[in-house]
């Protein structure tokens, strides 16, 4: 009885409180002390990179934009949307004839997969690379019938020409099986929709399915890009001059091998930053309908607090 | 004028002896089923018993293994070959499937389409109707379903009985012969289901063909001229709606339907 007349006093001295004031935040000090212990380590670390005499930082200035890295970097990005194009072209052929009723169309797909993700993409380089050894001549003409046309190989495939192949064999297994997964996580509802409505197959799969399967393929997409954009420094054992080959090629002539090397790092981080921010806004743009409007985004959100 | 549509003997969708089989499970049993021009048939029965898969069957979104689907005069996805039937090019098939319109029971609006986007679509890629035409339609649609000035929405920030509203109204754009309506109000929540019916209710008035799988008797009684009862993948029952939910014959049909028997008070 006692007890229920002492709690009942807290009860209104708390319905009171209520009236005029709103809920205290709790503090959390161990999370901001935890917070400004990691602060602090990351900030020590920074100094000490800059500080540090052998990382060369007036070297690595001085070739940061220099001609010679300028030049390496384009290729570099050159090289990547070109293998990105053709890949994700191929990727999606592939994708499509996996998911296609013709059982010999399905199996030659995922063989392709299969073997494409197999061989190591520095394997795949070194074999085309040395296609003419394998291949002297190639032919066109009716397989098993008569020949029209033939040509040495080696001067048909040139390094750069060998490169792309490689990548781009690479690349397709890759992006058929993200553009598989993002057709498969549409629902099927949509593709009977389609055909009610009759909508002709390919227009349904560009209008309608792959929309939608966007959400699903860009994220990975981004991912295989960023992945594809530092992988072309293999191309750099066949002598193609992309970011890493000039780099390495400057170094071998002034023994500047940290400079360099961190000339190439920041090239690589920074475009990397700069695909992260587009899949941002990528990613927006194929949400659209599929997000309630009133959701700000992530980057409205931190504006709108500032 | 309900009963000149049924006097008249004019089917516009015509099923003989459909047999369906899902593996070792036969569906559909050897189904026959005429649906006159202007009338509205309802398909009951319990889940299972074939229903869903009969309408499907009528615009090829099944393959029948045996059997005659025609509408409109003209078989929905055979022809003819040195006496044997032999299924359509699948091009053919969907210039058949243009004049049938379908409604989906989870209502599959293209959810990255503009409620506008979603009626327009079909009719300027399918029938090549220009632009401007196509929006004045869908604009004359939207607001025949309730839907004035929603054409910028996206499906997403409508309500279920909103969306079926929008979905009945893309499949009339296609101006269809005949519509199947797969159990259009049983995604939707309670009190939503009225506004669905209602428009079917519009629609049925102004003369469409319709036939409609569903679970709402009380529509069914109301609404379809006739309604047949589905069970193991035959029509045990199919007749005037009142004589077929009021005075069951089959023993099955009484007992599928004395499960609605509280509906039944009007």
């Amino acid at each position: 009885m006692q007890q229920n007349r002492h709690s009942d006093e807290r009860f209104l001295k708390a319905v009171k409180i209520s009236e005029t004031s709103d809920i205290l935040e709790r503090s959390h000090p161990v999370r901001w002390a935890a917070a400004a212990l990691i602060l602090l380590v990351v900030a020590w670390f920074f100094y000490g990179v800059a500080r540090n005499p052998a990382f060369g930082w007036p070297v690595f200035s001085h070739y940061f934009t220099s001609a010679e890295i300028l030049k390496g970097l384009w290729l570099t990005i050159w090289l990547t949307a070109v293998v990105m194009a053709l890949g994700f072209a191929f990727g999606l052929v592939i994708a499509v004839m996996r998911l296609s009723k013709n059982p010999v169309l399905q199996a030659i797909a995922w063989a392709y997969v299969w073997l494409f993700r197999s061989v190591p993409l520095l394997v795949l380089l070194l074999f085309w690379f040395n296609i003419s050894y394998l291949f002297p001549t190639i032919t066109i003409g009716i397989p098993f019938g008569p020949v029209f046309y033939e040509v040495e190989t080696q001067q048909l495939i040139s390094t750069m020409g060998a490169t792309i192949i490689a990548f781009t064999l690479h690349e397709a297994a890759y992006a058929s099986e993200i553009i598989r997964g993002g057709i498969l996580s549409v629902d099927h509802g949509q593709e009977e929709a389609a055909d009610a409505l009759a909508i002709p197959k390919r227009r349904a799969l560009f209008r309608v399915i792959l929309p939608q399967a966007m959400r699903s393929i860009i994220p990975a997409s981004a991912s295989l890009l960023i992945g594809t954009f530092k992988n072309t420094s293999i191309a750099s054992v066949v002598a193609v001059t992309d970011l890493l080959y000039s780099a390495q090629i400057i170094y071998n002539r002034n023994y500047e091998i940290v400079p360099l090397l961190m000339v190439a790092t920041v090239w690589y981080i920074s475009i990397t930053s700069i695909i992260s921010i587009v899949q941002y806004f990528v990613e927006a743009y194929f949400a659209r309908g599929l997000v309630k409007k009133s959701e700000p985004g992530l980057l409205k959100t931190y504006l709108a607090t500032r | 004028m309900m009963m000149t549509a049924m006097n008249t003997h004019d089917p516009i969708i015509r099923l003989r002896n459909i047999r369906k089989s899902f593996g070792a499970h036969r569906v559909l049993d050897g189904v026959d089923l005429d649906v006159e021009r202007g009338e509205v048939v309802c398909l009951l029965g319990a889940s299972g018993s074939g229903k869903s898969t009969l309408l499907r069957c009528i615009n090829h979104l099944e393959k029948i293994d045996r059997g005659v689907v025609e509408v409109g005069g003209r078989l929905v996805a055979h022809e003819l070959v040195d006496d044997r039937l032999r299924e359509l090019k699948a091009n053919e098939i969907r210039a058949r499937r243009a004049d049938i319109g379908m409604v989906f029971q989870a209502f599959n609006l293209f959810p990255h389409l503009t409620v506008l986007q979603n009626l327009i679509e079909a009719p300027v890629v399918v029938r090549k109707l220009p632009r401007s035409e196509a929006v004045e339609r869908a604009k004359a649609l939207l607001s025949l379903v309730g839907m004035d000035g929603r054409e910028h929405s996206y499906p997403r920030e409508l309500s279920g009985g909103q969306k079926q509203r929008v979905a009945i109204a893309r499949t009339l754009a296609m101006q269809p012969m005949v519509v199947l309506f797969d159990e259009p109000t049983s995604a939707l929540d309670p009190e939503l289901v009225g506004e669905v019916l209602k428009v079917m209710k519009d629609l049925a008035a102004a003369g469409m063909t319709m036939v409609v799988v569903t679970h709402e008797i009380t529509f069914a009684r109301e609404v379809a001229h006739r309604v047949a009862i589905l069970d193991q993948g035959k029509i045990i029952e199919f007749g005037p709606a009142k004589d077929v939910i009021d005075n069951p014959t089959h023993e099955r049909a009484r007992s599928f339907l004395s499960r609605f028997a509280w509906q039944g008070q009007h």
